[in-house]
């Protein structure tokens, strides 16, 4: 048995063109010794599930800074049940007021992480959680 | 943000009395010293790097009488939902003594989509108002006399369209479009490296700034047609000498691209406005702002053979400061509100506009709206700030640190004009890389404690009540835009606007100015998706070079 690194992929659904906090997480993620995809600006649903899939990411990280996280994150489980990639695990950071934090854990989302949050509590809850193991 | 090391307290008691005094560097890089005497600005030859207030080089503001003549307009940065809603809030703020609006938009008018795109789903009026069609921005001003107020468009990638509408409603206003005032921000180059609302690619991206100066050059000569913006490179991360930098390199390929057309660099640069940043450490920022002013009449006249002044003066909104708020303890974001809007008015700004304390996680309410306007009213009225020019000429420690800001700024701008210049450098991701690393060395700082922010790793209040007050975004709202939009669409001339939709595409083919044959496709009430589908197919669509 060999470990891989875990595979993340960075994504910025919607319109919304701040990607700052998606950056600066996905530096910390590569300097925990995670593979990190960022996917760029402007991503539809479909094409961040497809990315995954592509990539054969063990989580999503999704950037929201707009305030639409609910409708976005409902298209993606949505998305990702259609395309048997129930397993990935989904996380979302940014902007994201606590009272919704239930709703978006209902919907499939694993962990909320707030403007701010701390690189290390990011990696030590992606490692305890996306860590697959593989042949 | 704040000096990264600070004086500590304890070694007062070392037995050999002898103090040890850690070092305080600047954001910048530039060593602060304990003490400044005027050993620090000998050689400095006073008249010529400072010159009066309102002369060359412009250091200590672009008016002889600044404030006193011509107090900064006050401008807070609003819009959301419809149209309708957002007049009212217009009307709201100007009620309560607001000299200027700031539009917003939300981000399918900013991205060229109609409201009734699969792709806008979800955004529809939620960051700003929502514009499809001309109909909308007639709403949007009723009632609102736009040659009397000046109003400043937040809009990039589709300011062509948002620009011909204004102009159009001011016609419809019966305003002579030679007396039409504002600003739309227009800048197109720093949308790549932050903030993030390009459409298509950068060559011409920069061709539809091109004609929009043209244009308001020879129609709309009291508008400033572009906004360059150092404000949202530094909130992506940048230092100050990077965000001053980046932002007058992108001045500078705008201007050589106008000139390219056969203007002459006086016909239009008087009417460039910049936008920039509020936050961080205080003497750094107003230092900057001083170093920018003289740096940029020093290029205009020297590298441009500028003749007319004007063409010199640095005009700024200046202010903001969103990087420098905190979720955390929110009432505590009023304050450092306020220090910013004193940071902006020593520094010599035209316009000001304050991030609102609630801004870092919601649409500001009204009372927080209200809240800093009074911030910058209080200062204007109460506090003398007004009384005399550039109070802090002659400070050996703002002198000097303006003197090193602009040595650094200068070296960047070589080092990025000795790489290919910044379009180049833009193009290839290298700006958004070097943005990106510093966001990242700024946030580990940040986490580990040696950068402080009140109340996030200090004073930390760690199960804080947050009894904050959210912008309720409306579900029903799309859906009220949208039967808009389809009742627009019922009611105009579909032969004429498919005419000028074509014209549109025939135009933008050449290298013609498509100002006036936009203006005539919003008239005829096309809609901006309608206008920008046109635009993608002629012009294609930016590939963005992702890294980070």
């Amino acid at each position: 048995m060999q470990k891989r690194p875990i595979r993340v992929l960075i994504a910025k659904p919607g319109l919304d063109g701040h990607d700052r906090g998606a950056k600066v997480v996905a530096h910390a993620l590569k300097n925990a010794g995670m593979e990190v995809i960022y996917t760029g600006l402007h991503q539809t649903v479909d094409q961040i599930v497809e990315s995954a899939i592509q990539e054969d990411v063990d989580a999503i990280g999704l950037s929201i800074l707009s305030g639409a996280h609910i409708p976005i994150a409902e298209k993606l489980f949505k998305k990702l049940k259609e395309e048997e990639a129930k397993d990935i695990l989904v996380v979302i950071g940014g902007n994201i007021p606590k009272r919704d934090f239930d709703k978006l854990r209902k919907i499939g989302v694993k962990d909320i992480f707030q403007t701010g949050s701390k690189f290390e509590d990011i990696v030590e809850f992606i490692q305890k959680n996306a860590g697959r193991e593989h042949e | 943000m704040n000096s990264s090391k600070k004086m500590r307290g304890g070694s007062m008691n070392k037995k050999n009395s002898q103090m040890e005094i850690k070092d305080v560097i600047l954001e910048s890089g530039i060593k602060v010293k304990p003490v400044y005497t005027p050993e620090d600005v000998k050689g400095m030859d006073f008249k010529n790097q400072m010159g009066a207030p309102g002369e060359y080089p412009f250091t200590r503001g672009i008016h002889k009488y600044m404030y006193r003549v011509r107090p900064w307009t006050m401008r807070q940065y609003s819009g959301f939902g419809t149209a309708q809603e957002t007049n009212k809030r217009f009307k709201y703020l100007i009620e309560h003594g607001q000299t200027g609006l700031n539009v917003a938009f939300d981000l399918p008018t900013q991205m060229g989509l109609d409201s009734d795109d699969i792709l806008a789903e979800g955004e529809v009026g939620r960051v700003g108002m929502a514009v499809d069609t001309l109909r909308d921005m007639e709403e949007a001003f009723s009632g609102i006399p736009i040659d009397k107020i000046s109003i400043s468009l937040t809009i990039n990638s589709t300011a062509t369209i948002l620009i011909a509408m204004y102009v159009a409603v001011a016609e419809k206003q019966g305003v002579d479009t030679k007396e039409i005032r504002g600003t739309a921000q227009n800048d197109i180059l720093k949308e790549y490296i932050g903030r993030g609302t390009w459409i298509f690619p950068v060559e011409p991206s920069i061709r539809l700034i091109g004609d929009t100066i043209e244009y308001c050059s020879k129609y709309v000569p009291n508008y400033y047609p572009v906004s360059i913006c150092g404000y949202h490179i530094r909130e992506s991360g940048a230092n100050p000498v990077q965000e001053i930098a980046y932002a007058f390199e992108i001045a500078k390929a705008y201007i050589r691209h106008v000139q390219n057309r056969g203007l002459d660099i006086d016909e239009f640069v008087p009417r460039f406005s910049f936008n920039f940043d509020i936050h961080g450490n205080f003497f750094e920022q107003i230092a900057k702002f001083r170093a920018a002013r003289r740096l940029w009449a020093k290029i205009i006249k020297d590298e441009f053979n500028a003749k007319n002044p004007k063409s010199m003066m640095m005009k700024m909104i200046a202010g903001g400061g969103g990087g420098g708020l905190t979720i955390e303890q929110p009432e505590n974001n009023i304050v450092r509100g306020a220090y910013y809007a004193l940071i902006s008015a020593l520094s010599g700004t035209q316009t000001m506009a304050l991030c609102s304390y609630d801004e870092a996680y919601t649409i500001p309410s009204k009372k927080a709206a209200l809240i800093s306007l009074r911030t910058m009213q209080i200062l204007m009225d109460e506090m003398g700030l007004t009384d005399t020019v550039d109070p802090l000429a002659g400070s050996y420690y703002v002198e000097s640190l303006t003197n090193q800001l602009e040595d650094e700024i200068m070296k960047l701008m070589n080092k990025v004009e000795e790489n290919g210049g910044i379009v180049k450098a833009i193009s290839e991701g290298y700006v958004q890389r070097e943005v990106a690393r510093q966001a990242y060395i700024h946030e580990k700082r940040i986490q580990s404690g040696e950068e402080i922010k009140v109340g996030v790793n200090k004073y930390r209040i760690e199960e804080e009540e947050r009894n904050i007050e959210f912008h309720e975004y409306n579900p029903n709202l799309a859906e009220e835009q949208i039967k808009r939009l389809k009742q627009v669409k019922a009611e105009r001339d579909n032969n004429e606007v498919q005419r000028n939709l074509d014209k549109l595409r025939e135009v933008a083919n050449t290298n013609e100015n498509l100002m006036p044959c936009m203006v005539d496709c919003v008239k005829s009430y096309a809609s901006i998706g309608e206008i920008t589908k046109v635009l993608k197919e002629v012009f294609g669509e930016f590939r963005e070079p992702v890294g980070f």
